[in-house]
Formats: C-alpha cells, sequence, structure tokens
C-alpha cells in the first residue's frame, strides 16, 4: 500500500514538471507547482505510515509554506499582469542581455 | 652564556675556553657598530657610495675626519679583543694536560629534525686553535694597515664593517662544531668577499669581479652540500665528532663520493682547478682585503676542510692522491701564468693559487700538520707581500696624483723601479717574503715548503697511499709525479717573485720624473704591520723544524696537532721517515732550486723595461702565459655565452613573456567562457530558470539511482 | 487489505491521476484549477486510507478550500481572456524536451524506490487523532513551526507590498 502511494506520487510529480516545463500562462505554471507539492505530500503521509508521525507534521508545515508562497507568488503575477498586460511567460526575459 | 650540553669531563671544563663563544661574537659586535656608524650619515657623514682613493680625497677627508676615530677604534679594536682572548685560550690549552678529546660547547638547538639534530655548537680543538690564531693575528695587523690604507675613501666605515663581518664569519668556520655550522660560516665568508670584492662598486668591472668569485664559489659550495647529504644519509649524524666515529661501518663507495664532493667544496673555497678563476679577478677588491682574505684566511678555508675531514679522506686513499695531484698540477699551472704577469696584485694572486695547491698537496698526502704548517708560514709571508704591494700601490697613486696623471695604472709592474729608494722598508720586507716564498733558508717558507716535499717523497717511497691506485697508476708513480712538478713549481716560483721584485725595486724608475717626487714610503700605521709580518715570516719556521737540525724544539707544530689529525695521516701515509741521508738530499735540491730560480730572475729581467703606455704587444708563448692560457676567454665562449643566449630567448621571452602572459590571458578567458556558459544556462529567462531546475533535480536523482 | 479497499484505493489513486493529467492539458485557467481541486480531493481521500484523517482535513480545509480559492480570485481578479486567446503551449521543442524529461523522471523516481514495503496494519480507530500530531509539532518540530510562523509574516507583508498600486502606474 505504500508502494502503491509512492508510485501515484511519483506520477503525480511528473506529471507537475512536465506542465511547469510545457505551459505558458503563469498562473497555471504555479498550480503545476501546487501539484508537486500536493504529490510530495502524499509520499509524506506515506511514509509516516512507517516511521512515525512525523510525516504529518512536515506535511502541515509544507501546507502552510504553499500558502505562503502562493500568497507572495499571485502578488507578483499580478504586479506581472500590470506590467505587461498579460501572464505569459515569455516576457519575462527582461533581465536578459 | 651557558651550554646546552656538556661533555664529559674535559681538561679545559671551566677554564678560559670556556668563553671561546666570544671569538666570533666579538668581530661581529665590530661590524654591527660600524654599520650602524655606515647608517646614519647625519653623525658620520659617511656615504653608501664608494669613493675610490683618488676622488675627493681632501674634502671627504675633512668632512668624516670627524668620526673616523671612532670606526677606527672599533674595527681593529674588536680583532685586537679577539686576538687577545685567542692567544690566551691558547695559553690555557698549552698549560693543559692530556688534551686528546675536543672542547666542545652546543649553546642552542638549531636544526631538530627527526633523527638529525644539529646544534649550534664551538668545537676547540688543536686544529681551530692555529686557525684562530692565525686569522685574529693576521687580521689584526691587516685591520691596523687598513687604517693607514683606506684613510681618505669615503666608505671606511663600510669597509671596516664587512671585514669585520668576514673574520666573524671565518671564525665561526673554523670554530664550528657540525658541518652545517661550518657551511654557515663557509657561505659567510663568501659573502664578505663578494662584498669586498666589490667594494668600489661603482665601477662595473669591480662589481663583477664580485658577482664571479661568489658565482664561482656557489659550484664548490653545491660539492659541499652534496657531501654532508651523503654523510648525513650514512652515518645520521653531522657533527664532527658523531659523524667521524659513525663513518668506520660505511663503505669505500661513500667515502670516495664523500672526499670527492668535499674536495670539489675546498676546490671552490682555494681557488684550485678548475675553480681557481675568481680569484686573479678578486684583485679587483682593496689591497688589505687581498691579503688578508684571498692570501691568509678565506682561501685557505679549503684546507682546513681537508683537515677538518681527515677521517673522510683517510678512508679514500685514491681521492686524496686526487686531491694531491691537482694541488700539485695548480701550483705549477699558477706559477707559470704568474711568469708573465704584469699586474703586481695578478702576481701574487696566482702566486697564492700556487701556495695552495702546495698546501693541498700536503693534506693530499696525509700529511695535514705539513699544510696547516705552510698555511701558517704562507699566511704571514703572502700577507706581507700583499700588504707591501698596497704601500706600493698607495705610493703609485700619491705618485700619480701629484702628476694629475689619472689615467696610469698605478698597479703595472712596468710603471714602477726603482721603489727600493723611495720605500725603503717595504722594499726590504718584501724582499723578506720574497726569499721566504721561494724557500730560502732559514726563513720559514723553507721550512714549511721543504717539510711538505720531503713528506710527499717519504710516502713516494713506501706507504699505504703508494700502495694505492688512481685509475690504473700506481700511487707511487703518481707521488714521485707530484714531487718532481713541487721541486719544478719552487723553481718557478723563485722565478716569477725575484722577477717581481726586481721589476718594481731595482733599476730604473719608469714612473716619470713629475710623477716620482710624489712616491714616498708608507706611514707608520701601514709599516708597523708589514715590520711585524717580517719578523713572523723569519722566525715562523721555528713552529715545525725538522729533526734534522741539531738544535731547537722539532716539530712543535706537528705534536700540537698530533691529537686532531695524526690518525689519519698515519692511515694515508703509514710510518714513513726519510732517513737523514736522503734528507739532507732533498734539501740541498731545495735549496739550489730556490738560488737557481733566483739567478735565472736576476740574469733574464734585469734589462730595461718599457712602461706600460710604450710596451710591446707580446706574442707566443708570453701572451699565452699573460693571458692566462685564455682560459676566462674559453669559458665565457663555451659557458656564459649559451647560459645568457639560454637565459635571454628560453627563459626570458619564452617563459616570461609568453608563458606568464598566457596563464593572465588564459585566466581572462576562463572568466569570459564561464560567464558565457553561466548566460547560457538562462539568466534572466525565467522559463529556462525551471528547465535548469529541473535537469539539477534529475542530475541528482540520477546519481542516487545510480549509485 | 480488503478488496474493498484495494478497490477504494485505486479508486481514488485513478481519479488523482486522471485529475492531474486533465488539469495539465485545459486551456482555460479556471477549469485547470478546478480540475487541481478535484485532484485534491482525491488526494485527501487517499490521506484517510493512509490512516492520516487529520492530514485529510487539512487538506480539504487549507489547500482546496483556501489556496486554490486564492487561485481562482486572481483568475477573476485577472480576468484573462477569453481561452483560446490566451497563450497556451511553449514552443514544440519545449514539448518534446518536456516529455522525455519526463519519462526519464518517472523512470528514475520508481527505480528509485527500490525496496518492497511491508504491509502495515491499518490503524485502529482511535478519538483523539489530532493529539500525535500536535505533540510533535509543538515539541520535536518546535522550531520549523516558528519559523513557518516567520514565513507566514514576511508572506502577508510581502503580498500587500507587492499587489499595491503604485501611484505613478
Amino acid at each position: 500500500m505504500i508502494g502503491d502511494a509512492l508510485i501515484v506520487s511519483a506520477i503525480l510529480f511528473t506529471i507537475g514538471v512536465v506542465g511547469v516545463l510545457t505551459r505558458r500562462n503563469a498562473i497555471i505554471l504555479f498550480m503545476c507547482v501546487e501539484l508537486m507539492l500536493n504529490a510530495v505530500n502524499l509520499s509524506f503521509v506515506a511514509f509516516a505510515k512507517l516511521h512515525g508521525v512525523g510525516g504529518h507534521v512536515f506535511v502541515i508545515i509544507v501546507m502552510t509554506i504553499a500558502a505562503a508562497e502562493a500568497a507572495v507568488g499571485l502578488a507578483i503575477v499580478i504586479s506581472v499582469f500590470r506590467h505587461f498586460g498579460a501572464v505569459d511567460l515569455q516576457n519575462l526575459k527582461l533581465l536578459r542581455r | 652564556m651557558a651550554a646546552l650540553q656538556t661533555a664529559s669531563a674535559h681538561p679545559l671544563d671551566g677554564s678560559l675556553a670556556e668563553w671561546v663563544w666570544l671569538l666570533p661574537l666579538l668581530p661581529l659586535l665590530g661590524a654591527l657598530l660600524n654599520g650602524a656608524l655606515v647608517l646614519w650619515p647625519r653623525v658620520t657623514g659617511a656615504a653608501l657610495t664608494d669613493a675610490s682613493l683618488d676622488a675627493r680625497e681632501t674634502d671627504t677627508a675633512r668632512r668624516l675626519a670627524g668620526t673616523r676615530w671612532l670606526t677606527s677604534i672599533i674595527g681593529p679594536g674588536a680583532m685586537l679583543a679577539a686576538f687577545a682572548l685567542a692567544a690566551a685560550i691558547f695559553f690555557t690549552m698549552r698549560g693543559t694536560a692530556d688534551l686528546v678529546a675536543p672542547f666542545i660547547r652546543t649553546y642552542a638547538s638549531w636544526m631538530p629534525v627527526g633523527d638529525l639534530v644539529i646544534d649550534w655548537g664551538v668545537q676547540l680543538d688543536q686544529l681551530s686553535m692555529v686557525m684562530t690564531l692565525v686569522i685574529t693575528g693576521v687580521g689584526l695587523l691587516i685591520h691596523v694597515f687598513s687604517v693607514g690604507y683606506m684613510a681618505s675613501d669615503g666608505g671606511y666605515a663600510r669597509y671596516f664593517a664587512y671585514l669585520n663581518l668576514f673574520v666573524a664569519a671565518m671564525l665561526v668556520l673554523v670554530l664550528g662544531s657540525s658541518y652545517p655550522v661550518m657551511f654557515v660560516g663557509w657561505e659567510g665568508v663568501g659573502l664578505a668577499s663578494y662584498l669586498l670584492i666589490g667594494f668600489w662598486f661603482s665601477d662595473k668591472a669591480n662589481a663583477d669581479a664580485g658577482k664571479k668569485a661568489f658565482i664561482v664559489n656557489r659550484i664548490g659550495d653545491f660539492g659541499f652540500l652534496v657531501a654532508m647529504f651523503l654523510l648525513f644519509s650514512t652515518t645520521g649524524a653531522l657533527d664532527f665528532v658523531g659523524a667521524h666515529s659513525a663513518l668506520a661501518m660505511a663503505s669505500p663507495a661513500v667515502f670516495t663520493a664523500a672526499a670527492l664532493f668535499l674536495f670539489l667544496g675546498a676546490a671552490g673555497k682555494s681557488a684550485q682547478l678548475p675553480l681557481y678563476i675568481w680569484l686573479p679577478d678578486a684583485m679587483a677588491g682593496p689591497t688589505p682585503v687581498s691579503a688578508l682574505i684571498h692570501a691568509a684566511t678565506m682561501v685557505t678555508g679549503g684546507v682546513y676542510l681537508v683537515a677538518r675531514a681527515a677521517p673522510v679522506f683517510a678512508g679514500a686513499p685514491a681521492v686524496s692522491l686526487f686531491v694531491a695531484l691537482i694541488g700539485a698540477v695548480t701550483a705549477l699551472f699558477a706559477a707559470t701564468i704568474a711568469l708573465r704577469q704584469w699586474d703586481i696584485k695578478k702576481v701574487l694572486a696566482y702566486s697564492t693559487i700556487s701556495q695552495l695547491g702546495y698546501m693541498f698537496v700536503a693534506v693530499g698526502t696525509g700529511a695535514y700538520a705539513a699544510g696547516v704548517f705552510h698555511l701558517v708560514t704562507h699566511a704571514f709571508f703572502k700577507a706581507l707581500l700583499f700588504l707591501g704591494a698596497g704601500a706600493v700601490i698607495h705610493a703609485m697613486h700619491a705618485a700619480y696624483h701629484h702628476s694629475h696623471q689619472h689615467d696610469q695604472d698605478a698597479q703595472d709592474l712596468r710603471n714602477m723601479g726603482g721603489l727600493r729608494r723611495y720605500l725603503p722598508i717595504t722594499s726590504a720586507t718584501m724582499w723578506l717574503a720574497t726569499l721566504a716564498i721561494a724557500g730560502v733558508p732559514p726563513l720559514s717558507g723553507f721550512f714549511s715548503k721543504d717539510e711538505i716535499l720531503a713528506s710527499v717523497f717519504a710516502r713516494a717511497q713506501g706507504s699505504p697511499l703508494a700502495s694505492t691506485t688512481l685509475l690504473g697508476v700506481p700511487g707511487s708513480a703518481l707521488l714521485y709525479l707530484i714531487y718532481a712538478i713541487g721541486i719544478v713549481t719552487a723553481l718557478v716560483t723563485a722565478i716569477y717573485m725575484t722577477r717581481m721584485m726586481l721589476l718594481a725595486f731595482s733599476g730604473e724608475n719608469r714612473t716619470g720624473d713629475r710623477a716620482a717626487a710624489g712616491l714616498h714610503e708608507a706611514p707608520a700605521v701601514m709599516t708597523s704591520p708589514m715590520i711585524a709580518l717580517a719578523v713572523l715570516t723569519v722566525v715562523g719556521g721555528w713552529l715545525n723544524l725538522p729533526e734534522l737540525l741539531p738544535f731547537g724544539p722539532a716539530h712543535l707544530l706537528s705534536e700540537w696537532l698530533e691529537p686532531v689529525t695524526g690518525e689519519a695521516s698515519r692511515v694515508l701515509g703509514g710510518t714513513a721517515r726519510l732517513d737523514h741521508g736522503t734528507e739532507i738530499v732533498l734539501v740541498g735540491t731545495a735549496v739550489l732550486v730556490a738560488l737557481l730560480g733566483i739567478a735565472i730572475a736576476y740574469v733574464r729581467f734585469r734589462g730595461p723595461v718599457a712602461t706600460k703606455d710604450h710596451a710591446v704587444p707580446e706574442t707566443g708563448v708570453a701572451a699565452l702565459l699573460g693571458d692566462a692560457y685564455r682560459v676566462d676567454a674559453g669559458l665565457d665562449r663555451t659557458l656564459v655565452q649559451p647560459l645568457g643566449a639560454f637565459a635571454s630567448r628560453v627563459l626570458w621571452q619564452g617563459i616570461d613573456q609568453r608563458l606568464d602572459r598566457a596563464f593572465v590571458a588564459g585566466g581572462a578567458l576562463i572568466t569570459r567562457v564561464a560567464g558565457q556558459a553561466h548566460d547560457a544556462l538562462g539568466a534572466g529567462d525565467v522559463g529556462r530558470y525551471a528547465w535548469v531546475i529541473v535537469l539539477g533535480v534529475l542530475a541528482m536523482l540520477a546519481a542516487f539511482t545510480l549509485r | 487489505m480488503t478488496p474493498f479497499y484495494r478497490f477504494q484505493f485505486y479508486l481514488f489513486a485513478l481519479m488523482a491521476i486522471g485529475a492531474a493529467l486533465l488539469f495539465v492539458t485545459r486551456k482555460s485557467p479556471v477549469s485547470a484549477a478546478l480540475w487541481l481541486v478535484n485532484v485534491m480531493f482525491a488526494l485527501s481521500g487517499l490521506y484517510v486510507m493512509l490512516d492520516a484523517p487529520f492530514v485529510a482535513a487539512v487538506q480539504v480545509l487549507v489547500y482546496a478550500g483556501a489556496i486554490m480559492v486564492v487561485f481562482v480570485f486572481v483568475v477573476m481578479l485577472l480576468n484573462l481572456g477569453r481561452p483560446d486567446q490566451l497563450p497556451d503551449l511553449r514552443e514544440a521543442g519545449a514539448r518534446i524536451g518536456a516529455g522525455v524529461i519526463g519519462v526519464v523522471l518517472l523512470a528514475n523516481l520508481l527505480a528509485v524506490r527500490r525496496e518492497t514495503f511491508p504491509v502495515v496494519e491499518l490503524a485502529p480507530p482511535i478519538d483523539n487523532v489530532v493529539l500525535p500530531v500536535a505533540e510533535s509539532l509543538f515539541t520535536e518540530y518546535l522550531l520549523a513551526f516558528e519559523l513557518t510562523s516567520i514565513v507566514l509574516l514576511v508572506a502577508i507583508v510581502g503580498a500587500v507590498v507587492l499587489a499595491k498600486k503604485r501611484a505613478t502606474v
């Protein structure tokens, strides 16, 4: 059961990675990252059955951090939108020469 | 000064000998004080620039006269103190019975590294005592002479600082208790020699001469170092007592190799073939320097080294034969060159090389006492000769200054002549020294040279040395050959020395009437040391009279040195003893040869000689000898030029310019490429960031999986 | 493991994977967000089956109920336009590369998971599922807890600062 959960976690994670690499919309990119975080949460919970309640604690913390990250990230996305009028990832190349 | 460790009870414990550490420190203190005076120009007015004898005589003399007295007291004063202490210790040693083992005191730990323990230590035994007396005694006389000779020189304090430094280093050399401490003194005298040869350094030729001396010495130092390494790896110790006692179990190959390399070091310091080329050039320094360093003391350091390392050489009889052979060949070689030299100091320089050859003949054949005896007598008469030459040059300079002929060579024999009338004391003392070096009895040189030749002959007749072979040639044949060379060299010595004296002091004066009016005898401060040395030259033979004589104490020096070198001497030379008949024949031969040489010179060189400006250029053999067999030119072609070209083209252009620039440019290139690589990773492109992060994670996971 | 249990497990798992695939391929951000919510619900079910009911509840409350709501809010706020007008996928090369990476990554992850895990019994239902977590959180992981609080503070301040309209826009 734990092994199966880990397989699921791996598949979800991979889907998230592919999404990050493929999509151009910043918001959808963000949500793919959230998917990756969720996959990792699943791994933690699966391992918690073997190694004790620390896994659950970690999941709580991950969720908290994800919340903070979402807040700040979306604020950035809003700023970007105000500047470019769109959330296309190709716009975010200003630092290149 | 508390000693680190004391040997088991020595007869000299607690006596005046405990103060032996003060001996090198006194001249060192003098050097420091004089050096401080040099560096304190507002007080002393002394300048770091050199001022030759001719230039700025009057005003520098006035400017500096105020503080010169201080230097004149410190310099010779330190020497006087050192000599007094040395004499006192000597008399203490004389009064102590049963002095067989050396008196060793260590004062501080220097290099305790693993098994090797080297300490700063002093070894006082009969051999080092003799050397110390010569160094401090003759050194004192020369310091006094220098007060007069360098009186008008701008670098007065600097001169005495360097001279004291030299004496300090030389004392460290002879008093050291181990090879490394001796090497410190060895290097120190090399440094002092360099500083003093190039004393008037604003003339490039003088600086070059100093450089040449130092570099050629370096080659010898390499030999010394390799010998030390060999000794350490074989015996695990480097102090004289320890190393020599542990050497008994070494293989003959180690003895041979160590002895050969030690001789290389000695040859460099003592100007034997082929490392003699620096000594004639070293005459560029002030004449008292030549007297002290290049006649009496530093160049005898090599002889001292061979005597000190006698156990090593005793174990390698073939190398000892080789040493004697080189000494003999050098003696003859240098003597022939001196036949045709026109510079008075160059004659004496080649004469020194030749006499050093005699000393190496002695120590090479195991006659260590005879070698040291000749060292002592040679110090007396050669220092006297150089000081005399200094007085002559001093007078010639004054003469040319008087006649404002500053382009004339004050050292050329062709410009001298008939100086006997103007410099009577100098002439008389130098004639004494000349007779001594030619080997005329009863002067000291006769006794010492004769003892060397007699020892060689005795060993040729039958000894362990005669039984060995050097590259297939039997030792006895070589020893006879060495004896023959010694006799021929004695003849040549008498000839060239008489020639020098005749050209300088006899006949018509060639200096020119205007200049001759300025010729005068040296002041008392300069003639007094010469007279003292003349006395020593006359009576010095009493140090080691042969048993042949029906009167006088025989073999004083040999008996004194017996505990130090006696055993090695017997290992090489056996107990060979000439019977009285043979000895009388040998003595007669030597005296005849000396008188014959003087006669030949009288006949040959009596006629009028052209001055240097009008001299006819020489041809043929004379030219070859005059050019010293063109050795320097040959070395320049084969060694110096190629090395110079190599340094210029390969090292400078190739490595310095191209390679170093390549390094700098390469660094810049690397930085640029790294920056571009970083740029390629997507600096500033958010989309690329994602790629890079994912690839990185993938790499890490792969590392995990594939482990 | 009763067969029912396994059926439930695979059901939730397939729901999660299917919803994820659908999420990744939606053009419209709103649709994508809703499908992500679906993923979270499925995961929540998985959590319950893995004896983590508290975590499951928190997942629904916080992740699905708060974070995803924020996402939808922002999408609505920005009024991004019709789905077919939106910029969607990156260039073809990136897509192929992403595909390759995905395969490699999945293979890697599956290979890393080398051991077979023991079958652990389902924990008996207990009254207080929060207590163990709370105990651990406030003793062993207290530092992490405090740090997270600071991160939240920073996030709040940062979000306010970033999203403020500048005086001269």
